[in-house]
């Protein structure tokens, strides 16, 4: 009964969505405020309807409810609950339903907090969310309900892929969904901008906010999902350039173009139609990304369910979003014109060239990821891109980028005196070249590539230090200075610090990581890195639904012990898969990490011992969590707050902002 | 206008390849011993030891060479499917038994059938590792030149064997 109520409250949804997606950009064309208000109420049943879908897939999980077809194939007995609830989102149908309600979530949200833009805007924007959750619905109910029924139903379900029995893939794709869904506001925004045919600076601004929300739910999502990859694989990688890795970072790298474009649309009113098409392209790579971990185009580790009829599906989806999207833009961006006019070193400029180096970085990602398919369509035979290429590709492209991340904060708009910036950013560069030249001497090794990676890091942190140094240094009150400069201000600061935390811990882990893969009988000890790892064997232990051998390894410094790791190989009851945990000793300045490889045969206990000494590893994961924070912080700014009170006022200041362009 | 159309233009070229993707399987990885003659070997045969086989006897007939094992799972899902081929006396098969211990293997048979015309037996995998096997079971179709002419990883299944290695067989054959 209950997962015929969800198959309803869908249906109902798709019902909703389709009205929301035609009867809202109708009024707005025809400027009918009646067709028009529909939108928010219409926004907020969308959600209702799609939370109860949810609720009932949720419900037959925990309820296990294994006449259902979905919940049988991704659950069982004996599997924790709270993993049954992740279980929701373990496999392709319940995935999809989670994009679907997340959208809900944010069109309810725009519907929300929305109330300082013009009535026809807010159609637009709804409508074109409206849409999309069309596409994504009829694909659902079409192609992949969650609440088919298995007739007779399992006695028992075939239990959630191990992999996913882990608290930090309980939240990445929850949080990874937000991020891709959340571009499809800018997105809308974009596509409003242009169907309503006034592209000034007023669509930057509104869907700023929008954009960086999003923006720190992917970078998170990644994030969580590089720290899983790290301590679930066992092999202490945190990034391996595989298909559906690339297919989030794209849009990230993306994303993180639009953000910077969207300021200087913001405020210079440039870059105008540049950033309508980043705001589309964001967008349908986050599509894209969709269709390439569905469809089973390329192989991957993330391979969901792949079914040719799924294929077809997304993309005609995917043909008719993109497509219309940019014949849209083909038809309008001629007519949008130039913005503030900037010279060729000039804060703008300077912006430009990050937002170029973003897009090639992209464009380089989405190349490699998609070679091998382009080479096996024109029938070149099959080959495969790995890691090589995409590190000879990705790290050149990023030292320009980070040299100018630093200059432009300092920069002033519209025109840079070159020698006066030399002048100022001279004793920030020196000195970051100084700690990279010397620092890696101290770690024991000089290497060219440390050096680099240092000296990338360390400018960001001079150059940073030197713009808070500029604005926070005078004779008045310090404190009424530092409250003076605005929250997105120390935002955007924050999440400059945060790359360059994030290039130390990459730099450092891949200049100074010790690996070793050895065979340990009990009672072994391996010394390496200073530090003694002593095997103390392993043991059987009963999990509640695998058995696992859990390892002991005794870890010890100059005598002392510093800690005791206990690694484990589990193999779990229903699926018979093995699965790798390691045991990670976390700390600052770096992590001790021991994963169980494969027992010996013919021996009296001995194992395959993975020990691997990871210095400064969890800086990645920190500078990603800065980055998060700065764009929390930015979204935090007065200026949208007191935005939302001045709703009136809003409307009026719009012609204004076109005389300035 | 034509630089606002150019983002359009790319798209489509790129769906035209996703699409084309679609109908491709990256799982698919051709065996280089495709179109290559087979590898020669001389094997004693599984039922008696003393007696040799070797695929140059083959010259001039079409035939398969199944790899298998009695410690291969897969090879039990595969097996009705070989039984029900060697009935239908359309093609010879041939058997690698692959690793395997001679007792088991001879069990094995006993046990599920014997679908083939006879077997070799690699107790220590070295032709094994001439054919590039990578795991059992695997089929090769080999013609009357003795060249390979397709090689099907994981087991024979009623579909890939109307689909792919009959027609192939039949193909072979008459030329």
């Amino acid at each position: 009964m209950i997962p015929e109520i969800g198959n309803f409250a869908l249906i109902v949804g798709l019902f909703l969505a389709f009205t929301l997606g035609v009867l809202p950009i109708v009024g707005a064309a025809r400027n009918n405020a009646v067709l028009m208000g529909v939108a928010r109420p219409l926004a907020a049943g969308q959600f209702v309807f799609l939370g109860i879908a949810l609720g009932c897939l949720t419900y037959a999980f925990v309820a296990n409810d294994f006449s259902v077809l979905y919940v049988a194939q991704h659950s069982n007995s004996q599997l924790p609950t709270v993993y049954r609830v992740s279980a929701v989102w373990g496999g392709h149908e319940g995935s999809l339903l989670l994009w679907a309600f997340l959208l809900s979530v944010w069109t309810l949200a725009v519907a929300m907090y929305s109330k300082h833009l013009p009535e026809e805007m807010v159609a637009r924007v709804l409508g074109v969310m409206g849409l999309i959750a069309v596409g994504f619905l009829l694909f659902m109910l079409m192609t992949s309900n969650p609440f088919d029924r298995l007739l007779p139903a399992a006695a028992d379900g075939r239990d959630l892929n191990p992999l996913l029995q882990d608290p930090g893939l309980v939240i990445h794709p929850p949080m990874l969904y937000m991020g891709y869904v959340g571009f499809s506001v800018a997105f809308a925004f974009a596509i409003a901008a242009l169907l309503g045919g006034r592209m000034d600076a007023t669509w930057a601004r509104w869907s700023r906010p929008w954009t960086t929300v999003a923006w720190v739910f992917m970078t998170m999502g990644i994030a969580l999902g590089s720290w899983w990859a790290y301590y679930e694989l066992g092999w202490g990688g945190w990034w391996f350039w595989d298909p559906v890795e690339n297919a989030s970072f794209m849009p990230w790298l993306l994303g993180t173009a639009l953000i910077h474009s969207l300021a200087v649309t913001e405020k210079r009113n440039a870059f105008k139609s540049w950033t309508v098409l980043l705001a589309i392209a964001a967008f349908s790579l986050s599509l894209l990304g969709t269709f390439l971990v569905r469809s089973g185009v390329l192989t991957s580790v993330h391979s969901f369910a792949a079914d040719p009829k799924r294929g077809i599906f997304i993309l005609t989806f995917l043909v008719i979003v993109i497509g219309v999207s940019l014949l849209l833009f083909a038809w309008r961006a001629p007519k949008i014109g130039l913005g503030g006019k900037f010279d060729p070193l000039s804060r703008e400029s300077l912006l430009l060239s990050n937002n170029v180096l973003l897009s090639v970085a992209a464009a380089s990602v989405f190349i490699g990821t998609l070679y091998p398919l382009f080479m096996d369509a024109l029938g070149q035979g099959k080959l495969s891109v790995g890691p090589p290429y995409f590190e000879a590709v990705f790290v050149p492209l990023m030292i320009p980028m980070v040299l100018m991340m630093g200059l432009g904060p300092l920069a002033r708009w519209k025109k840079v005196d070159a020698p006066e910036l030399a002048k100022r950013v001279s004793w920030a560069f020196g000195a970051a070249l100084l700690i990279a030249l010397l620092l890696p001497l101290t770690m024991g090794k000089w290497s060219v590539m440390v050096s680099l990676g240092l000296l990338l890091a360390f400018w960001i942190i001079a150059s940073v230090t030197l713009s808070l140094r500029e604005r926070l240094a005078g004779r008045d009150d310090f404190m009424q200075r530092l409250r003076g400069q605005s929250l997105s201000y120390y935002g955007m600061q924050l999440a400059h610090l945060g790359v360059a935390v994030f290039i130390i811990g990459v730099t450092l882990v891949k200049g100074y990581e010790t690996e070793r893969d050895v065979r340990m009988d009990v009672g072994d000890v391996l010394n390496t890195g200073g530090y003694e790892f002593r095997f103390n064997g392993v043991t059987e232990e009963q999990g509640p639904n695998y058995v696992a051998g859990k390892g002991h390894v005794t870890i010890s410094k100059d005598g002392k012990v510093v800690t005791e790791l206990y690694p484990e190989k589990r193999q779990y009851n229903v699926s018979g898969m093995p699965m790798t945990e390691a045991a990670i000793d976390a700390g600052l300045l770096g992590d001790l990490y021991v994963s169980l490889g494969e027992p010996i045969p013919d021996s009296d206990g001995a194992w395959a011992v993975r020990v691997y000494i990871k210095p400064f590893v969890d800086w990645i994961w920190a500078g990603c969590l800065l980055m998060s924070l700065g764009g929390v912080l930015a979204i935090s700014d007065r200026r949208y707050r007191i935005h939302n009170k001045r709703s009136a006022e809003a409307k009026t200041e719009m012609p204004l902002e076109e005389k300035t362009a | 206008m034509m630089r606002f159309i150019l983002p359009f233009v790319v798209f489509v070229v790129l769906a035209v390849f996703l699409f084309v993707g679609l109908n491709l399987n990256p799982r698919e990885v051709p065996s280089p011993l495709v179109g290559k003659p087979a590898p020669a070997f001389t094997l004693p045969q599984l039922h008696e030891p003393a007696k040799p086989f070797s695929p140059a006897d083959m010259k001039g007939q079409v035939w398969l060479l199944n790899v298998w094992a009695s410690w291969c799972v897969s090879c039990k899902e595969e097996h009705p499917v070989l039984m029900e081929l060697s009935r239908r006396n359309i093609v010879p098969i041939y058997g690698l038994d692959y690793k395997d211990k001679q007792a088991d293997a001879e069990l094995w048979l006993k046990r599920g059938g014997d679908p083939y015309v006879l077997s070799v037996a690699d107790a220590e995998g070295r032709i094994g590792i001439d054919y590039g096997v990578y795991g059992v079971p695997e089929t090769y179709v080999i013609d009357k030149q003795g060249v390979i002419q397709y090689k099907q990883i994981g087991p024979v299944t009623p579909q890939n064997l109307t689909e792919k290695i009959l027609p192939l067989v039949a193909e072979l054959q008459a030329k």
